[in-house]
């Protein structure tokens, strides 16, 4: 009795001490996170820094009815879902085979090393990379050197979301197979014993048994890419693209940069981004949804 | 039989390609970087400096924004790297408990959800950035990021892994709550904290979108943020019909002094890359894929 009365009085002393830990972490979530969420208020005035959130004038949905009406939204939505979808699509294919024949390789030396090398690419930012792919890709470069052709890759409307794709894809194939590589190596050997004896292919075996084993992990791969379907890349947008590429090549986020931030658009900037968080809070919930249903297992 | 050694031929040819195919672009542009700017304008370099030349780097070190840029850098990676570790460490521990063991834990963690699904865009966060003055100033680099919340998830997770047993001993012997993270979980968790503790430090390095969007010159940016700045597009400067620029930057040949900044850019990452390569692996698979 004694100590059970003891207990709970430590425990009401560790609330206090939970609460305390929480605290730092909270003072910088509601001044970087929490605060900025009651900004989009200016997705419906007409923002004048001189004014203020408070002063300035309330406009309605005026911003969002110019978007809609605006002729480039439907080129920038396009591009956004058309580059982060293909992204998503190739690196996935890639993980996914990559991943299979690597688990195939029993040379310890040979797999660490391309390991090494092909999880690099992950790790550098892509004002590194745009070199890199500049170089590669310009018109007197090595891919059309090895092509045989002189094709304007990054300045051209119809080859530049297909060199978005493939270069993203080349930076994110190996790490994206690090999570396909351990379920791999998860399935049960005796799966595969008992498959040779049947007088299974190699082939038969990964599309029978290696597939299968690791339905969940790309049931649950695909399903958190759902939410990223608007997140078609700042980073590599920003620093490949130009002028000349903006009808293929803008996406939402760039075009907030662009026109809202640097032309000083506060408010129709804020409500562009405003709607993409909007499509992609409900894509994530709905997708946490989906991977309960259908893996038993959440994101979050 | 021999259709397997023949399989197994072909794809070790892949793995090895899908290797170089990652290996040989980079490898380019460190051999570009060693060469003579008339080899490199003529595309002459392939894996090998031509007209070996360690003029670029040269230039370089007598660069003195491309130094600042690069403390800066330092200098926000160790401010990132303390903040973000302490409040990973003091957050995840509370909420690694249940609700009954800590009453208002789901409150908390619901919140911490919502912020990481949902934020005010790019627009109301720079607005708020500049109203609380730290425009032009390191935090800015640093404190909108405070809070990993994805990390904090990850070592939540780990924590709430760790034997009761141990904890409870502890709080037997009078030890109190930060007692018991510092002592216990803390050295218990070693791989997830190198792991997040690594995710910081690339991050923050590579990022040059804080640079871009809260530092107003030059002297203010990151190095990521420099170097992307002088990646000056040619069509744009015609576009603009600043035609006396176009002329400049054809005939500065800079293609591989800017070769030679992001190997230098890129050196601090591959000194720690063997660390990443230790740990990623198994924070990676912890986090995405528990069941």
């Amino acid at each position: 009795m004694k100590n059970q009365v003891k207990k709970s009085h430590a425990n009401q002393a560790y609330q206090l001490y939970y609460h305390g830990m929480m605290l730092p972490g909270f003072i910088f979530l509601i001044l970087f996170n929490f605060v900025p969420m009651f900004g989009v208020i200016m997705a419906f005035q007409d923002y004048r820094p001189a004014k203020g959130f408070f002063g300035s004038d309330f406009v309605g949905l005026k911003h969002f009815k110019y978007l809609f009406e605006m002729p480039d939204s439907f080129e920038l939505f396009r591009n956004t879902l058309i580059i982060a979808l293909g992204k998503i699509v190739f690196t996935t294919i890639m993980s996914i085979a990559f991943a299979i024949l690597l688990n195939e390789v029993k040379n310890r030396t040979l797999k660490k090393s391309v390991q090494t090398v092909v999880y690099l690419p992950h790790f550098l930012s892509w004002v590194v990379l745009a070199l890199v792919v500049k170089n590669l890709f310009s018109v007197d470069g090595s891919i059309n050197a090895m092509l045989g052709t002189s094709l304007n890759w990054l300045g051209s409307n119809s080859l530049f979301q297909p060199l978005l794709i493939l270069t993203d894809t080349w930076k994110e194939f190996g790490y994206g197979s690090i999570v396909y590589l351990a379920a791999i190596t998860s399935i049960d050997s005796t799966l595969y014993e008992a498959a040779s004896i049947d007088g299974a292919t190699w082939w038969k075996k990964v599309w029978h048994v290696t597939l299968p084993g690791i339905r969940t992990t790309i049931v649950l791969m695909a399903v958190m890419n759902l939410g990223n379907i608007l997140n078609a890349g700042f980073d590599q947008v920003y620093n490949l693209y130009s002028a000349s590429v903006y009808a293929t090549g803008d996406i939402l986020d760039t075009y907030v940069y662009r026109v809202g931030l640097q032309g000083l658009q506060y408010s129709f900037g804020t409500a562009v981004g405003l709607l993409k968080s909007v499509i992609a809070f409900v894509l994530m919930i709905g997708a946490n949804k989906l991977a309960q249903k259908y893996t038993d297992s959440k994101i979050f | 039989m021999k259709a397997d050694k023949f399989r197994t031929v072909i794809i070790y040819i892949i793995i090895i390609l899908l290797g170089l195919v990652c290996l040989l672009p980079l490898l380019n542009i460190v051999a570009i970087s060693f060469s003579s700017s008339a080899a490199v304008e003529g595309n002459m370099v392939g894996l090998i400096p031509v007209g070996f030349s360690t003029a670029a780097y040269e230039k370089i070190l007598e660069d003195s924004q491309f130094w600042h840029s690069f403390l800066i850098s330092v200098e926000r990676v160790v401010l990132t790297l303390i903040i973000n570790f302490v409040l990973i460490v003091l957050m995840a521990y509370p909420l690694s408990k249940t609700n009954a063991q800590f009453r208002g834990r789901n409150i908390y963690a619901n919140l911490m959800i919502f912020a990481m699904l949902f934020n005010g865009g790019m627009i109301p966060t720079f607005l708020l950035v500049k109203s609380y003055g730290l425009l032009n100033t390191v935090w800015a680099l640093v404190l909108p990021g405070a809070v990993p919340i994805f990390n904090v998830i990850l070592v939540m997770n780990f924590f709430a892994a760790v034997p009761k047993e141990l904890e409870e001993a502890a709080f037997i012997d009078g030890a109190n709550p930060l007692q018991v993270l510092t002592k216990i979980f803390i050295p218990i968790s070693k791989p997830v904290l190198a792991t997040v503790s690594l995710f910081s430090i690339v991050g923050s390095w590579n990022d040059f979108y804080s640079g871009l969007i809260y530092m107003s010159k030059a002297t203010y940016y990151p190095l990521m943020t420099y170097i992307q700045s002088l990646q000056i597009n040619v069509e744009d400067l015609i576009k603009q019909g600043n035609l006396s620029a176009v002329v400049d930057s054809a005939s500065l040949g800079n293609t591989n002094l800017n070769a030679a900044k992001i190997v230098v850019a890129v050196i601090p990452l591959l000194l720690i890359y063997p660390l990443l390569q230790r740990y990623f692996v198994s924070g990676i698979v912890v986090g995405s894929v528990k069941g």
